[in-house]
This record gives C-alpha cells, structure tokens and sequence, in this order.
C-alpha cells in the first residue's frame, strides 16, 4: 500500500491560482451547512479561528481543547508578531516578496503554491484581527506600526508589545466565545483525544477522554480537523507548554494518515539558556529582540570577565561579521548553528554550559531607556524574573533552544491529510514552512488556515457525503475505544517504579543529542539502536499511581510520552534517510566549505512522508516531489 | 536548602481537605512548580498519588497556574505568576503553605485545580466583537490613537488566572470582566456592542456567584500582570450609563 500525495495544486499561474480554485470548490447548499457536523480538535489560534469561522458559515461544530479553556492554548506564548505583506511601510514589500522570503528561508522544502496563498491571505488576516479589536502596536499617527524579523530586508512584521500571540489568540478564543454563545459550537474543555475513527477509509470520529471523569466517549461526525499542534516536546525540554504533545497526529498516523518530514524541527537561536537539570522547560526571548540587540562572543577562549569588564575590540560580533548584509537578523537556523560553532570552540559565556551575549547597550544608548523599555520592556521583565539579572544592566545570555516543529501530518492543497475527511492545520500540518520556519509567521499560517483557507476548502469534501453521520455504534468505533481503554490500562497495569518524567527527561537526551541541532549517520543510527531500551524500560518500570476513572496526571502524561518515544523513531529515521542539510535539518557529513547547509536538490527535493505499516513492520517512506517554478532554488545566502 | 511544603490535597469538590506536608532539597534556580515537580516525581515512583496541579506554559502568560503561597496570590513577587516565582525567593529551613484557590464561583476539581469555567461563561456573555470573518474593511481605514491604543493593550493583557478572585475578601471578577470590558468598550470597532456588552457580562458575572467589589484593591495588589483597578470604575460607569440611557 502507498499514500496517495495528490497534492491538488491548481495548475497556472499562481497569482491567480488561489482564486480560481476557490471558484471551483463545490459548495454546501446554506440550508445545508447546518445538517454537517465538523469535529475541530486544539483550540489554539487555528483550531479556534476554523471553529469560528465554520460556524458563522453555519456548520455545525463540536470544539475539543484538554486546557481547561481553549484561551490557555500555547499560541498564547508567541511573542514577536506576526508577518502580512501590506507595504504600510512603503519599503517595498508585496505578496511576491513575502511568498519568495518564505520559501528561500524555508531552503525549498515547501510547496511554492501554498506559500503563496499564505502571502496573499496574510493581508486579510491583519485586516479581520483589527477589526476584532486585536490592540496592534500603533504610531502616533494611529495607523499600525511594523517591526522587522528574521530572514527579511522589509517591516513587514505587526505586533502587541512582546504578546502578539497572546491578544490574536484571545481574539480568536472570542470570536469562539461568540460561536459557543449562538450554540453553534459545541466546546468540550479538559476533553482529550486518544484515537481516530476510519470508516471505509474515511474519517468519521474521535474517541476522548474526559481529564476530570476519565470518560471515554464517542464522536461522530462528517468530518475531523486536527489543531493540535507540534512535537517539539520530543526533545523534553523545548519553548513548548508541558502540555503540548504529538498524541492526536500520532493516532492519526497509526491510523492512516501520512507524516511529512517529521526531521524538520527549528531551534530558535534566543531562549534562556539551560541552567540545571531540575530544568522543565526552556523560555525564549522573542525574536525581535535582535531588532535592536546584537549577539556577541569574547574573542579570547574561555572568557569569563563580566561582559563590562571585555573591552570593545575583544569582542567579536560573530553574525555581523559573517553575515554583513542581514546581520543579527538572519534566519533563525542560520543565527542557531552560528551560536553552536562559537560555542563549540569555546567561546561561550556560560561557565560550565553553553550560551553567548546578546546585548542591547548599543540601542539604550542610541534610543534611550524609555524607547528600548517601550519595545521590550516585558521581555526584559521576563528575563529577570528567570535570571536574576536585569538587560538594561548586563547583556543578555542565550543558547538556541527546540522551538517549533515544520514536519506533520502530509496535506494537500485542500489541508486535507491523506484519510479522506481529515483535515490538519496550523503547526499540526507540514505544508509552508518547508525546512525551516521564519520569525512571525507561524501566527499568519495559524490564523490563514483557520480564518481563510479551510473553511472554504472543507466544502468540497462535505459536499460529497451524506450530511449527519452519528453512528456510533458502528464496529469502527467499538473497536476505537477498546484499543483506547487497552492502552490506558496497560499503562496503569506496569506499577513500577520511575515516575512517567524519568523517562521523558531520558528520551529528550537522547533526541537533543542524536537529533538535535547537529546531525550525523552514525549518530542517528546509535540514537535509534537506543530507543527500543528506553521503550521496554518504559514498559516494564512505569508508575502511574490510580486509576483511570478520575483526574490522573500522570496517567496523562505517561500516555503523551509513549506516544513520543514511538514518534522518535519515526523522526531519527527520517533524519538519516534525508541525506542532505537543509533548514533546521543539518547532517555534519554535509555541508559547504565555509559551514552552510549543504542541500541536495536532485535527490531531496520532496517531502518525505511516512507511512505507518504496522506495529512490528517498518514504516514506509513516500515521496511528494517539490515544483520550483518561481522560486528558483540556489544555495541560500544571508551574507 | 530544605524547603518544609505544605499542600493542600482534596480529593474531588465534595471531599474533605487536608493539608499534607513533604520536606523537599531544592535548588535556589529551580522554579517553585519544578520544586513540585520533584514532590510529585518521588511520589509517582513511590505508586502514591501526585499533587495535581495546573500548568502549562511556565513563562507566565497562559494563565493556567497559580495557588496561594503562605496565603498570597501567586506568592510573595510582586507582577508574577506561580510559574516565574523562584526558589531564590527562600531561603533554608522555610515553610510555604500551598492552597487552592478559594472562591465559591471556582469549586475544588482536585488538590490545587479548580474550576474556573466561569471565567469563559462571562467572555460568551459578550466579551467580543461581531465581525464575521472576511467583513473587515483595510486595517489602517480606522486609525486609532497610540495612547488608547496603548491603554486598550494593558486592559488586555489580563491572561485569566483567577488571581484577582482569590484574593478578593469578597471573591468578586471584578478586576476580571472590567479589564475585557475597558479592552473592548475603549477601541471604536467595540462602540456598537459597548452598552450590550457591558449589561451582559456584568449581568454574567453575577450569576456565576462572584462577588462585589467593595474597593479593597486586593486583586490589583496580586495580578501577575499589574491591571489596574481604574478599569472596575470604568466598568462602573458604563454600566451606569447603559442603565440610563439603554442600549
């Protein structure tokens, strides 16, 4: 069996492609729309958006979020902004040139017709934000004010303080909130998916467990939409919430559905960095700080002086002196592996650890205090209450750290995956940041799935099946919910001694260290030959105290974890068959003279996407071929 | 150091609580939910039931944690949720007495999680505006001044963790449903629905079984994200005004 990768691009020229496509989507008669049921699972920016906006279309929608409000999702975390080609600023930007800064910075591993239409919804997205009461930064002047990231030479970025994806999440949770008001959305909080339902190839429910009862449930429907997110916390330790896990798209693997490039995960290059190993997560310092801060190392070997006391002309501006043209701001994979190799050679600041300087006393003295304290004032806040020490005092010590995950569930141009029914969006998916992700974009891709692509787009399919399944009964999911009540039992049953964490913190070792920023085939294949160990350990010394009818914690956390230690194999696979760097994927054997990712267009231009076989076979890898008909591809140069 | 950790464990909204006590070494760079991470990790490999606790984010913008620490909000740092207070903040040999909290509009789910549902039913009430998605006009056609700008930002900033009830003597969501109200009612896309929206969430947050405010200014003294309590008297009168002179 192979996947089918159809990937439904229009054909013709791609300005047009976008809405001539729209025109040819079926459409669900308006009496209609309400007779279709659409399951959304995640409520974060592009589950909340899509259930929204499905609604006030006048489906009918159940909405699924395991927080206890879909306003705690982790889009909320997301700091600088986000990206849409209006030219407010006159700098030249458009469409084009947001679609081609997408594309190069993602090192041609996206498909160019969905970057493009993500570029060209990026303008309506600001529009409906502001309208929804979204408190953009703004001018003197009252119109919206612009900051610049990553990988562009244009302001194309908007933004609320270091909070953007704070108040466009809270905008999206209330335009929920107005839907769940109109009982046109049915939410269930604290509800958490544990299986797909496929009925003759096509997906038809959901199996959940309530987090406060433990009750299992069905959910039928005409069709499911996963918003669920990334993997980033394969690694443990990440940018990523505690809660934030792979489980929905892992199911949705073992049930048919293919997973695109699940190698390709970012390392953004300033989060605090690690301090002990009692650490639970890792915390980022958004991206726009390099706006203004410039990253720096001693010159000399294992310097230690107080930042003050190393005088000007020892200090060596690493990414302005490799990288004249962007400077500090170059793509956040460039920017990473740049702070690594200073570290590597021992220039780092962190005595006994890793890390360099990024250092805004060149802008205090430029902007003044009140400026600089204006623009990052809560990051700077933030970073005292971790550290101890203020950036307005002492240059701020970061290390690159997981952040964002590009590879998940395959989808067409549709958001479809390839089960018939089930749709992916927003980080859960694969399709637009090809292998690398630049700064403020995952909220546009969030929010232009969920607001304007696949509420059209979701159509087409409904408008070929019978309105209203609700069989539950059906054999599909007795069998569903037996394997679900299984697994929670198996992993109540093991009664051994180590702490669910234990585990994750082992697994995480050994992802960061094999799969982590660097990569080598001999170390991808000592990483995979540990991880049926860290499995059987796993299984046979687990301890999950209580039951499964009550509020159980650990027993969530336990069920999360050993769907990532399966999804890690799956990830160091893809990692090694990808013979090539590209993006947040760098493999040592490959690259060019002077350290740059090394890829490999004539036999790695595809999306590698992984198809599930069965439990003791191996997973099968597919290939969608990549089309650059714009874009040409060339070695990518920020210098 | 040692640190002496006094929970609260209650096991569903019915059962009796009971404080439980556990005597943890911890590190002054730990954060204090890593210190129960710790409590709960030994308890886990011991096959004892964990201290539930909500979390996520831990950088202090979801919203998803907090308890009172030796009887304040979020314990004793000034602008900060439970998840960015630190071990630093103790020394050797300290007692923190860790309780749920307390409010009879957030009922006990377990240990430190409650409910607080209510919260969402006061936002479904008419915190928002009614534009549907594609009916926006080119952002910069409303202009909209910095400086209330600004103010509607800080309104907005509030990341609904319960903090302003719990401290409240009198449990009231004042500081809660004003700062959505002054966020929404202070940006002129919000006009239209400003007297309707202020009636109904106020009317909401009654319901639920908050409070009234009776101006302590507790909740301004313990949100972890400084909003200010001017917003109540906003809220104040435009309530006023809406009863007045109708929607």
């Amino acid at each position: 069996m192979t996947l089918n990768l159809d990937s439904k691009v229009p054909d013709g020229d791609i300005e047009t492609a976008w809405s001539r496509y729209r025109q040819k989507i079926k459409l669900v008669n308006p009496a209609n729309k309400r007779k279709y049921h659409v399951i959304v699972v995640g409520t974060g920016l592009a589950g909340a958006s899509a259930s929204a906006t499905m609604s006030e279309l006048g489906y009918k929608v159940s909405a699924f979020s395991f927080h206890d409000s879909p306003r705690r999702a982790h889009s909320i975390a997301a700091q600088g902004g986000i990206n849409a080609a209006k030219n407010y600023q006159n700098d030249g930007d458009s469409i084009y040139r947001l679609f081609y800064d997408t594309v190069k910075g993602g090192d041609f591993r996206a498909r160019e017709e969905n970057v493009y239409r993500l570029a060209q919804v990026s303008v309506d997205i600001i529009d409906h934000c502001a309208a929804q009461g979204v408190p953009f930064a703004r001018e003197y002047g009252g119109l919206l004010a612009n900051r610049s990231f990553g990988g562009a030479l244009v302001s194309r970025t908007f933004y609320a303080r270091g909070q953007t994806g704070q108040q466009l999440l809270l905008g999206a949770y209330q335009a929920l909130a107005k839907e769940i008001a109109r009982k046109n959305v049915t939410m269930y909080t604290r509800e958490e998916m544990l299986d797909l339902v496929v009925i003759d190839g096509q997906a038809k429910g959901i199996i959940t467990r309530n987090l406060v009862t433990g009750k299992v449930t069905r959910h039928a429907a005409d069709a499911v939409v996963l918003a669920t997110g990334g993997y980033g916390n394969v690694f443990y330790l990440s940018t990523n919430a505690r809660a934030s896990n792979v489980t929905a798209s892992w199911r949705a693997y073992k049930r048919g559905a293919g997973f695109a490039n699940p190698c390709f995960t970012q390392i953004h290059p300033t989060c605090i960095p690690v301090m002990g190993d009692h650490q639970s997560k890792l915390t980022l310092m958004s991206e726009s700080l390099r706006n203004d801060g410039r990253v720096w190392v001693p010159k000399k070997k294992d310097d230690f002086r107080p930042a003050s006391q190393i005088p000007e002309d020892e200090r060596d501006y690493y990414l302005e002196r490799i990288y004249p043209t962007f400077g500090n701001l170059v793509p956040r994979d460039v920017a990473s592996r740049a702070a690594k190799n200073m570290c590597d050679q021992g220039h780092t600041v962190v005595q006994g650890g890793q890390g360099v300087y990024l250092d805004f006393s060149a802008a205090i003295k430029r902007l003044g205090h009140d400026v600089v304290d204006d623009r990052y004032g809560n990051l700077f806040e933030m970073y005292e209450r971790i550290t101890g020490d203020s950036p307005f005092k002492t240059p701020m010590k970061i290390y690159p750290a997981v952040h964002y995950t590009m590879g998940g569930l395959w989808v067409d141009y549709n958001l479809q995956t390839t089960i018939p029914g089930l749709y992916a969006i927003g980080e859960c998916n694969f399709s637009d940041h090809g292998a690398n992700r630049l700064g403020a974009s995952a909220l546009m891709q969030g929010l232009a799935d969920g607001y304007f692509v696949l509420p059209y787009t979701i159509g087409d399919y409904l408008a070929t099946q019978k309105a209203g399944f609700s069989d539950t009964t059906h054999a599909a999911f007795d069998e569903a919910e037996d394997s679900t009540n299984k697994r929670t039992q198996a992993l109540l049953n093991v009664k051994g001694k180590r702490a669910p964490n234990s585990f994750h913190r082992e697994l995480g070792k050994l992802t960061w260290e094999y799969c982590g920023m660097a990569r080598t085939k001999e170390g991808l294949e000592e990483g995979l030959s540990k991880l049926p160990a860290l499995k059987e350990a796993f299984w046979n010394d687990l301890s999950v105290p209580g039951t499964g009818g009550a509020l159980n914690q650990a027993l969530e956390r336990a069920g999360r974890i050993a769907d990532f230690i399966e999804f890690a194999e799956v990830k160091m696979k893809d990692a090694l068959t990808r013979e090539e760097s590209c993006g947040g994927h760098f493999r040592e054997e490959h690259q060019h003279p002077d350290g740059e990712a090394k890829r490999d267009d004539e036999n790695f231009s595809h999306g590698a996407v992984w198809e599930y076989t069965g439990e003791n076979s191996e997973p099968v890898r597919n290939q969608e071929p990549l089309g650059f008909r714009y874009v040409k591809p060339s070695t990518r140069s920020y210098k | 150091m040692n640190i002496n950790v006094k929970v609260w464990r209650q096991n569903g909204r019915d059962a009796k609580g009971a404080f439980e006590s556990h005597t943890i070494s911890v590190v002054p760079e730990m954060s204090f939910l890593e210190m129960l991470d710790m409590v709960n990790e030994k308890l886990e490999s011991e096959g004892k039931d964990p201290i539930a606790f909500e979390h996520d984010c831990r950088e202090g913008i979801c919203g998803s944690c907090g308890a009172m620490v030796n009887g304040e909000a979020h314990g004793p740092s000034d602008r900060t949720t439970l998840c960015q207070l630190h071990m630093r903040s103790y020394k050797d040999g300290d007692t923190v007495t860790i309780e749920p909290w307390r409010a009879e509009a957030f009922p006990v789910i377990k240990d430190l999680v409650v409910d607080r549902s209510s919260f969402d039913r006061i936002i479904q009430a008419g915190g928002f505006i009614s534009v549907r998605t594609g009916a926006a006009q080119d952002a910069n056609q409303t202009p909209i001044g910095k400086i209330i700008a600004d103010a509607a930002f800080d309104a907005a900033t509030c990341i609904g963790c319960g903090a302003c009830v719990a401290a409240c003597p009198n449990a009231s969501a004042s500081l809660f449903t004003s700062a959505k109200l002054f966020h929404l009612n202070s940006v002129p896309q919000g006009e239209v629905e400003r007297a309707t929206r202020t009636v109904a969430m106020t009317k909401q947050m009654d319901e639920e079984g908050f409070g009234y405010c009776t101006n302590h200014g507790e909740c301004e003294a313990s949100c972890p994200k400084g909003i200010s309590i001017s917003h109540i008297a906003a809220m104040n009168r435009d309530l006023l005004r809406a009863t007045f002179f109708g929607k």
